[in-house]
């Protein structure tokens, strides 16, 4: 059984190709790496598979089912979260409101129907102790770390029970200690069963974590393989050019 | 487990600093206010007064009222430049309507709807034409105040029909002691204290504010939540205009004019960030009150009132460095 399968998935952007006809498959509980060079189409990939973007052509697939997304909703109904690269957290904000942004349990009092605070706390307090964090609810996000922004952000995926969270360059702009926080939370997704699929441009970052490798060159797959069964040295080849397909 | 669980709930890492130095802005004003106070007690035996205490509740209490809609506005990251010509348009509406024999009740009503249609307008440009807020509610400033214009061919109202009295009543009386405005005032800050907190809506509000793009990306109606903020920062300058129209007896097409500018600088001496993300009824209060005994002080004193700009500009450079402080550190 395939956890998620994409097939021929296409993409344009007016006269630009993002993504060509780009084929592959994650299984229950893999991590996937993404990689390639700026503008190769990753993050276009995983926001068609969030529902951000429509393919211009091709299919998804999840659990072997058809599916259509036209919004991120109709992804999140199926089980797929996302973590944007730029993380789409609201500073000023704690971190229990931003696990629960947009989704705020209420309780009615008569007419009036006010947040349920505690409720958000204790739950996003559960989350981040699943993800093994530090960060605590009623921090405000201005004041955090990069590795504990990046657990906020995951947090926020874990609410709906999700089956594949994609995480987009996760490790981009943080230090050596927050990455080595951040690979930590991916495995303790996958050891929930969660399929992940993370890009990263850190190479090391991916074969520390990946049970497979895919590589985008200019909106195609080049590369698509168990990360034992390929190299850092065979990946920077495929996302450089200097190696066709492997 | 569970106990370290329990921990993590109640406590928050940087928790005390942060809430002293958010709560610092709102503070410090409040103690320059009462300073204030105290030593034009001493120095003038005019400012102590019952006299001059109710007037300068009820003055303060028009640009506070405002100044609540405005902090919901700048907290979520817009501006509103058009309040002083929605409060004239409303006040000339009510003026007008009462004028032509209608009851108190129902030209209220109307003179908060044409204040709703504004804010709805601005919002309807900033959130779904995509025009910058300061674009949007500029030209608002000046087509609100040529509607009023219009509607009362430039003309001073003072006789407002068989209610003259009602709207006297409601917008200059008092009761217990107290000035009108000043109660509406308190209603509002406390009912607005409550939604910023407690609402889903007052959460988006500085949501979006603060991020504008999150917010979108979580699935909130960022547009239609934008709207209704400009509708409401214009109801509480519609409100302010029928207040006032009952308190100086006689509505001009003047009336408000440059008031945008003080109600912006009550909400940024409050501690409103112009940034969004930040801001708070009380502080919005706590502003207008500093703003309003400082314009007093210097009557009483016996200075030129040609001085006020100079502390209220003083204030507001004062207020936004407090932010590039506190953004410094972060
Ligand atoms: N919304 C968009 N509108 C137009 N072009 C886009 C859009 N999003 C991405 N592109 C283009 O598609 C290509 C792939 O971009 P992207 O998926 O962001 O690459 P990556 O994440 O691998 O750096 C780039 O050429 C980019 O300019
Ligand atoms: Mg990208």
């Amino acid at each position: 059984m395939s956890r998620l399968k994409l097939s021929g998935i296409s993409r344009s952007f007016g006269a630009i190709r993002a993504l060509d006809g780009v084929s592959l498959e994650l299984a229950p509980g893999e991590v996937m790496g993404l990689m390639g060079d700026n503008g190769a189409g990753k993050s276009t990939l995983v926001k068609i598979i969030a529902g951000n973007y429509r393919p211009t052509s091709g299919e998804i697939r999840v659990d072997d089912k058809l599916v259509e997304f036209n919004k991120p909703i109709d992804a999140q109904r199926e089980g797929i979260e996302i973590v944007y690269q730029d993380l789409a957290l609201c500073n000023h904000l704690t971190a229990a409101s931003n696990v629960f942004l947009g989704r705020e349990p209420t309780r009615r009092f008569g007419p009036v129907s006010i947040i349920d605070y505690d409720k958000m706390r204790t739950t996003s307090a559960q989350l981040f102790a699943r993800l093994k964090s530090e960060t605590r609810p009623r921090d405000v996000v201005r004041r955090m770390s990069g590795g504990q922004r990046q657990a906020v952000a995951i947090a926020r995926t874990l609410l709906s029970h999700p089956k594949i969270v994609l995480l987009d360059e996760p490790t981009a702009a943080i230090s050596v200690r927050q990455v080595a926080e951040v690979l930590d939370l991916i495995r303790n997704l996958r050891d929930q069963g969660i399929s992940v699929i993370l890009i990263s441009h850190r190479m090391p970052d991916v074969f520390a974590v990946a049970d497979t490798v895919a590589v985008l060159r200019r909106g195609e797959l080049v590369t698509s393989k168990g990360a034992s069964e390929s190299s850092p040295e065979e990946v920077t080849g495929l996302i450089t050019g200097a190696i066709e397909y492997a | 487990m569970s106990e370290t669980l329990e921990q993590a709930i109640g406590q928050a890492q940087h928790r005390n600093w942060l809430s002293r130095m958010a709560n610092l802005q709102v503070f410090w004003v409040f103690i320059a206010a009462v300073l204030a106070c105290l030593a034009l007690t001493f120095m003038t035996d005019a400012f102590a007064t019952e006299r001059n205490l109710f007037n300068v509740a009820r003055n303060f209490a028009f640009v506070a009222i405002i100044a609540i809609g405005m902090t919901t506005v700048i907290a979520s990251g817009g501006i509103d430049l058009s309040v002083g010509s929605v409060v004239v348009l409303s006040a000339m509406t009510i003026s007008v309507l009462m004028e032509a024999g209608n009851p108190f009740w129902l030209s209220a009503l109307l003179a908060i709807g044409v204040a709703l249609l504004v804010g709805a307008i601005n919002g309807v440009l900033i959130a779904y034409a995509g025009m910058p807020a300061f674009v949007a509610t500029l030209g608002m400033l000046s087509a609100a105040r040529s509607a009023a214009m219009v509607l009362s061919n430039n003309k001073m109202i003072w006789e407002f029909g068989p209610d003259h009295d009602i709207l006297l009543w409601v917008g200059g009386g008092s009761t217990f002691g107290l000035p009108h405005p000043l109660y509406v005032l308190i209603a509002l800050t406390i009912v607005m204290g409550f939604v910023y907190r407690w609402s889903r809506w007052g959460q988006y509000v500085f949501a979006i504010g603060s991020n504008e793009e999150a917010a979108t990306l979580t699935g909130i109606a960022v547009k239609r939540i934008k709207v209704t903020i400009y509708m409401f920062s214009a109801f509480t300058a519609g409100m302010a205009g029928i207040l006032m129209a009952g308190w100086l007896g006689s509505v001009t097409t003047n009336l408000g004019t440059a008031m945008e500018l003080t109600v912006i600088a009550a909400a940024v001496i409050g501690g409103a960030n112009l940034n969004g993300g930040e801001g708070t009824a009380l502080g919005a209060v706590v502003g207008a009150l500093l703003i309003e005994v400082i314009r007093n002080s210097l009557i009483l004193l016996g200075i030129s009132t040609f001085w006020q700009g100079m502390f209220i500009g003083t204030f507001i450079i004062v207020a936004v460095s407090f932010d590039r402080i506190r953004y410094a550190r972060t």
